[in-house]
């Protein structure tokens, strides 16, 4: 029995899956933010895995996913930021009490 | 890829991952969640090292596993909210058979694709190849790595002064 990309890539649909799930369906603002952090590491497996088995001796895909990394790590920074305002000024993380730009 | 070690670990990772990830949506207690989610960071970065990406199995663990947790968990404890804490949103029935269609569709694309996988690979370490290729002169990456390095830069200023208070 050997492991292919095809094991790589079922996997991460099953996480972006879950990640997407949790990301639709969670009350408190932190909890979406970490299905969307399942999400991105979801994607980062796929990269690695083409990068492995598709484009073998080019490591293009793993500089993708430590840019996919940067770019999650700048977006959770500021993200925490904005939900720790909110909840200071409104005392709640629910997102769906923070409902201010509906019509 | 066929040594009886490398079958296992990707199994046991494989599982690990999908648990933890499966109790980071299902676990009511937001902290609990954040704990099973350092977990799950941990075990993609041992499945980084089962496709021989050493130097972003090392970063994972850096960034996600640590910087990012940390940043998880400090956020649970400023903003805790007992009121909205394990409950779902009115979407979570739609949100489950959506996430359902595009599991299955995603499945679907990738057991019908034909894939062209080489058959050789290199067992050597990839942090001298990566540094190479990302600093390489003519076909590097060099602008988008120092735009990323000023990104993250905007995102520190940006971060502190949201949270500032004056």
């Amino acid at each position: 029995m050997t492991i292919g990309l095809e094991n790589y890539l079922v996997l991460a649909a099953i996480l972006f899956s879950i990640g997407l799930y949790g990301a639709l369906s969670k009350r408190n603002a932190v909890a979406v933010l970490m299905s969307i952090e399942i999400m991105l590491n979801a994607v980062n497996v796929t990269l690695v895995a083409f990068s492995r088995f598709v484009t073998s001796p080019v490591l293009t895909g793993q500089i993708f996913a430590i840019f996919v990394i940067t770019v999650a790590a700048a977006a959770a920074a500021v993200a925490l930021a904005v939900i720790i305002v909110i909840y200071r000024s409104r005392e709640t993380v629910d997102v769906e009490d923070i409902d201010l730009l509906r019509g | 890829m066929s040594g009886a070690g490398i079958v296992i670990a990707f199994w046991v990772l494989a599982i690990t991952s999908v648990g933890s990830a499966l109790a980071v949506v299902w676990v009511r207690d937001i902290f609990r969640a954040a704990l099973f989610l350092v977990l799950c960071f941990a075990s993609v970065a041992g499945l980084y090292i089962t496709l021989n990406a050493d130097f972003l199995a090392a970063v994972q663990i850096l960034i996600y596993a640590g910087a990012i947790s940390i940043l998880l968990i400090f956020a649970i404890m400023l903003t805790r909210d007992t009121r909205s804490a394990g409950r779902s949103t009115y979407l979570r029935n739609p949100a489950f058979l959506i996430a359902l269609l595009l599991f299955i569709t995603l499945l679907f694309a990738v057991l019908n694709t034909d894939w062209q996988a080489v058959a050789q690979v290199g067992t050597e370490p990839s942090t001298t190849a990566i540094a190479q290729l990302l600093f390489d002169k003519t076909k590097g990456f060099v602008l988008p790595f120092e735009i990323a390095s000023v990104l993250l830069l905007v995102a520190m200023i940006g971060a502190i002064a949201l949270v500032k208070e004056d």
